[in-house]
């Protein structure tokens, strides 16, 4: 039985918080965490936010960011306790035994200096390597790591690449000083689903290759289950379990995990196109002011009355043009829209308070949707007024039956939105969509910015919701998962134009179109083995081709 | 052409447009607000006679364009008109104040512009601790008075009370460069006591700025020791931000030097200026505002021209 | 609600100035250009400062000075602050040509060092206490308008804006119920140092001979007219400097509370 590379007892990190018209209070993150990691192995740290898991991989290397301090346990890499080391040994430690891959590689590069050099530096610096080796074995690893042009790669600055590209670059970086263990925190969660994939396995394969040990820290269950060969689930701080991938993934003991595990696998029975749509697409082209070319092209989709249509897409595909389009936002240079049997003007200005009644938006960032200044009760109050002229009393009923329906007790109508949290803020967002009392809601990536547990409650929310009022959702995503859980028909999006379109188990099911293919199969699954599935798949294709 | 030629080439020629813009509004200034510009400088007890003929010297008559375009001919020749209040050429007076401006303004610099930054770097370097609060205190009392002010407390304690220096600059060419030094201590004191606080926030804020990015903390997490992380990462970084900023406060010492002349008697532009507006000698306020606010533009170009420089995505593009 | 104790002292002394300047003529113990004793006598029961250089009580001419120059200059900030924020939040949300004309303008007139504009201008116009508010006011406000249009602009991006849009909500309400709530903070840290600057900028022109005249006291004045005493060992012409210095440091510190108090309505990020 070979000596653990990693043993962690009794960790304990604090930290300073700074309470708003308070005093600056000290408090405990992580309450004595334990786990060992042996050589060669991966060991995946899951949680939701807040749960800790940067935290403690970045404690490994004895470090803590921003006013966080380690406060108790020990760390022991290769038998060495490095919580009790001076600092010159923590710096001999770091960068040569023990790397970091970021979440962000576009901010932890240093913007004025070229690739090679900071891919390089740690190994030099720490004495494994010296330049021309150290330069060697980084283009072996470009190329290992799948990147285009490995030779000349590292002459570039890192605003010259792109972002999965520089994410791969920051792998190398730190692969390239040969080190005992390597701390990956979300190295996969900033880039785009198809992008997200190549990423992932460029990272499984070098993991496998240099028989390198790493701690990968994710909130996304199904990505860590790919690479990993334990899964430590952290929550608030704490462990609540711990076993194999597959003991995890297959058998989970804990409710908490168990309920992680079962995310978004949602059911709903798919609804049939009645005969009138509530909202009606045709022929919508548009461009922004300015530039030279379209940015949505023919659009036809059609949207029936407390149905939900899912527009898929990633960045750049046009699904959230389309709905400042609908929304009059912006104004389209050809096409149509029909709402409720009536044509809907182009320009926001020129509607009918009824049109803007009935079409409701609910956005990404429930920060940045509230103003800040104003109490939940006005912000759900507002719409009431506005539109239904309701006053006093009558209002405040309403205001509490709407709390009640979005699953906040009482108590919250005189809160303002920094003293919720992220969930609360997102019911909230609602209820003042709903307040409207419309006929379509159009959901703009709701559920995105969110926890996976907290994203599925509201889901659940949105479904129950469509039942009891009536109301069609417009559900912009690029969460395929989300897509399967909540919609009735669908219409894939890419470079501003519908690739598919029709009812959910039309469109899921296969023949696929390029695109629709590539994008159904880069969303990872809570599966064993689905990685190498995947790809194998892929190979096969491009050889069949 | 590289583009990051072409974006400084722009900048530079909006620095002229801007400069002949603002020649228009210091001309406007001067001769077409409401008031009767003769009768101003004459007062109230000038004949309708010395009236005229001072509309007449000044040209008043004619129409404000073709005045404006005679009197910026003039200056693009290198001649900046005749002051009213002597007759002398304006050029040829400003010539050596013009120096003596510059060599005040120079020796405040060289003394304010170093000590900045290593304040700067002081009190990052413990930031939120004592040294970061005294200074920042000190700091918040030198911008809270004015430069005149300062000037006289700085007279009050070290001149007169101890003696150390003299109260007031007189400059002539016969003394030597020790001399000349000792003359303008106590003006190069107080400005620089001015800029130095303004310039310390400043480098404050940006070296701070560059410290807390996140390939700082890359650097860290490689091991390497803090003193060379400055040196190889942040350094580079900052610099621009830095000279930026310290050119910003040397546009600032412009304006500063004229108040510190008056306060000392020093033979410098700044203090001819403000004689000639109490004359109400229009030909040289026009001509010294223009080159006053040439220097100014001229300084603020040259940090933006440095910001441009400096960033790595402009010079290396995809 | 618990204010630092730095805040305390500002607004202490601030309220003390201010209250001051408005009593002036109650609290003064002589006229403001009354002679009541020998030229520069040291201070004494009778003349708590001592008297100035040509017999008037100090202490008096003071009193009557903080009147004059926190008048003009609260008088000159009121005036760059509507300017100012007006035409910012108009330009911002405005955007286009509008706000491209306007901001040019601005950038033009900030081009020049408001000192220098000052004097050129004041070389032909007469120096009353109008035009010094006018022309102060007229400068200053180019800092203000730059200030008020970022702050409008990045409230305008925010989707809450946009919401209240969408829902039907006219410009007006959205200025005064969205916009400005969150605005206010930012623009009253800077309206407190935009008076600072007036409290110096009008001092200096008085002490250059081109702001308040004499008879009428002012700091600035007060000061060129003792300046000649310090070459006696005489500290007349410092205790105007000692009166700004506090009184700008005191706003400094209530400014800086206000700024850090409302940003942590916000969800106290420190």
């Amino acid at each position: 039985m070979t000596d653990p590379l990693l043993k962690v007892r009794g960790l304990k990190i604090g930290a300073t918080i700074y309470p708003p018209g308070e005093k600056a209070r000290d408090i405990e993150i992580v309450h004595g965490v334990d786990f060992d990691l042996a050589p060669g192995k991966v060991l995946g740290l899951i949680g939701e936010s807040g749960a800790g898991k940067s935290t403690i991989g970045l404690a490994s290397m004895a470090y803590g960011r921003g006013g966080v301090e380690i406060t108790g346990g020990s760390v022991e890499v290769n038998g060495r306790d490095i919580l009790q080391s001076g600092i010159r040994d923590v710096r001999r430690l770091r960068g040569a035994e023990v790397t970091y891959v970021s979440q962000s590689a576009a901010a932890s590069f240093n913007p004025a200096k070229k690739i090679m050099e900071q891919v390089t530096e740690a190994a030099i610096l720490q004495g494994k390597f010296g330049r021309k080796d150290a330069e060697a074995r980084a283009v072996e690893l470009f190329a290992k790591l799948g990147l285009p042009d490995p030779e000349n790669i590292g002459q570039r600055y890192p605003h010259q690449v792109s972002g999965g590209q520089l994410q791969r670059c920051m792998t190398a970086l730190a692969l390239c000083p040969e080190p005992d263990l390597v701390v990956f925190d979300e190295p996969t969660t900033a880039l785009d689903v198809t992008t997200q994939i190549d990423v992932l396995a460029a990272i499984k394969d070098a993991i496998r290759d240099t028989g390198v040990a790493a701690l990968y820290i994710t909130h996304d269950l199904a990505v860590v289950a790919q690479v990993s060969d334990h899964i430590m689930v952290l929550r608030m701080g704490e462990m609540v379990e711990y076993g194999t991938v597959d003991q995890i993934i297959n058998s989970p003991q804990e409710e908490y995990t168990q309920a992680l595990v079962s995310v978004r696998s949602i059911d709903h029975e798919e609804k049939q196109p009645t005969t009138n749509p509530v909202l009606k697409v045709e022929g919508i082209t548009a461009r922004y002011k300015g530039t030279s070319f379209d940015v949505l092209k023919n659009i036809n989709v059609e949207l029936y009355p407390g149905q939900t249509l899912a527009v898929v897409g990633e960045s750049g595909s046009g699904k959230s043009t389309l709905a400042r389009v609908i929304t009059g936002l912006l104004p389209p240079s050809a096409g149509k829209i029909t709402f409720d049997g009536r044509e809907l003007t182009p320009d926001l200005p020129t509607r009918p308070l009824e049109d803007l009644r009935e079409l409701q938006m609910i956005y990404q960032m429930a920060d940045t949707a509230m103003n800040p200044r104003q109490t939940v009760g006005t912000i759900i109050g507002r719409p009431l007024e506005f539109y239904f002229g309701l006053k006093g009393a009558e209002k405040q009923k309403r205001i509490q039956e709407l709390l009640d329906e979005i699953e906040l007790g009482t108590g919250f109508q005189d809160r303002y939105p920094a003293e919720l949290s992220g969930g609360q803020k997102q019911r909230v967002c609602i209820a003042r969509a709903l307040a409207a009392k419309p006929k379509l809601i159009i959901c703009d990536e709701v559920t995105s910015a969110l926890d996976p547990l907290v994203a599925d409650g509201i889901l659940k929310l949105l479904l129950n919701l469509q039942k009891i009022e009536d109301v069609a959702y417009l559900f912009i995503t690029h969460d395929l998962a989300t897509v399967r859980a909540i919609s009735d028909s669908i219409a894939v999006m890419y470079q501003g134009e519908v690739v598919r379109y029709g009812p959910k188990s039309q469109v899921m099911s296969p023949p696929f179109d390029d695109y629709t293919d590539l994008l159904l199969s880069s969303v990872p699954e809570m599966k064993l083995g689905w990685l190498e599935e995947v790809l194998a798949s892929r190979k096969m294709e491009s050889a069949g081709n | 052409m590289h583009p990051i030629l072409k974006l400084v080439a722009q900048r530079v020629a909006l620095g002229i447009l801007l400069l002949f813009a603002a020649s228009i509004l210091i001309f406007a200034g001067t001769s077409i607000l409401p008031g009767d510009v003769a009768q101003q400088i004459l007062g109230q007890s000038a004949t309708p006679e010395a009236l005229e003929n001072l509309r007449r010297e000044l040209g008043l008559n004619e129409p404000p364009v073709s005045r404006y375009f005679s009197w910026l001919g003039g200056v693009l020749q290198g001649d900046l008109g005749t002051a009213l209040t002597n007759g002398r050429d304006i050029a040829e007076s400003l010539g050596s104040r013009l120096s003596n401006t510059l060599f005040l303004a120079f020796w405040a610099a060289v003394i304010s512009v170093p000590l900045a930054i290593f304040l700067g770097l002081l009190a990052v370097r413990y930031k939120d601790r004592w040294p970061d609060k005294l200074i920042s205190a000190v700091t918040l009392t030198t911008i809270s008075i004015p430069e005149f002010m300062i000037g006289y407390i700085l007279v009050y304690w070290v001149s007169i009370q101890l003696g150390w220096f003299p109260s007031v600059a007189i400059l002539n060419d016969s003394m030597s460069l020790g001399q000349k030094l000792n003359a303008i201590a106590i003006p190069v004191m107080v400005l620089t006591l001015v800029v130095l606080a303004h310039m310390m926030r400043m480098t404050r804020a940006a070296i701070l700025n560059v410290m807390q990015s996140a390939y700082i903390e890359t650097a860290e997490l490689k091991g390497m020791p803090m003193l060379k992380i400055i040196r190889k990462h942040a350094f580079p970084n900052a610099i621009a931000p830095i000279v930026n900023v310290v050119m910003i406060n040397l546009a600032y010492l412009v304006v500063g030097v004229v108040v510190v002349e008056v306060v000392f008697a020093y033979p410098g532009m700044g203090q001819y200026l403000v004689d000639h507006v109490a004359k109400r000698d229009i030909p040289v306020v026009q001509a010294c505002g223009l080159i006053f606010a040439a220097v100014y533009i001229g300084l603020n170009l040259v940090a933006d021209i440095v910001s441009i420089l400096a960033n790595p995505r402009l010079r290396h593009p995809k | 609600m618990r204010i630092p104790v730095a805040a305390l002292i500002g607004l202490f002394f601030t309220s003390l100035f201010f209250l001051m300047a408005i009593f002036a003529p109650l609290i003064a113990p002589y006229g403001m250009a009354e002679v009541v004793g020998d030229v520069w006598e040291p201070p004494s029961d009778q003349f708590m400062l001592g008297t100035d250089n040509i017999g008037r009580d100090l202490l008096s001419r003071m009193i009557y000075g903080g009147q004059t120059t926190i008048f003009i200059a609260t008088a000159a900030t009121a005036l760059s602050f509507i300017t100012g924020s007006v035409l910012g939040f108009f330009a911002a949300v405005s955007g286009g040509w509008i706000d491209q004309a306007i901001s040019r303008f601005v950038d033009l007139i900030m081009s020049i060092p408001s000192l220098i504009f000052a004097l050129v201008v004041l070389s032909v116009m007469p120096t009353t206490v109008t035009i010094l508010v006018v022309l102060m006011g007229l400068l200053d406000s180019t800092r203000v308008f730059r200030l008020a249009r970022a702050v409008a602009v990045d409230i305008t991006v925010m989707d809450y804006v946009e919401a209240a849009r969408l829902r039907g909500e006219k410009t007006a309400w959205i200025i005064f119920r969205e916009i400005l709530p969150n605005a206010l903070s930012p623009l009253v840290a800077e309206m407190g140092l935009r008076f600072i600057f007036a409290v110096l900028f009008v001092s200096t022109l008085s002490f250059l001979g081109l702001g308040v005249q004499p008879p009428q006291a002012d700091w600035g004045g007060i000061v060129k007219e003792n300046k000649e005493g310090i070459n006696y060992g005489i500290a007349a012409a410092l205790y105007p400097a000692y009166a700004i210095a506090v009184l700008c440091i005191s706003i400094n510190l209530v400014a800086d509370w206000v700024l850090n108090r409302t940003t942590s309505l916000k969800g106290g990020r420190g």
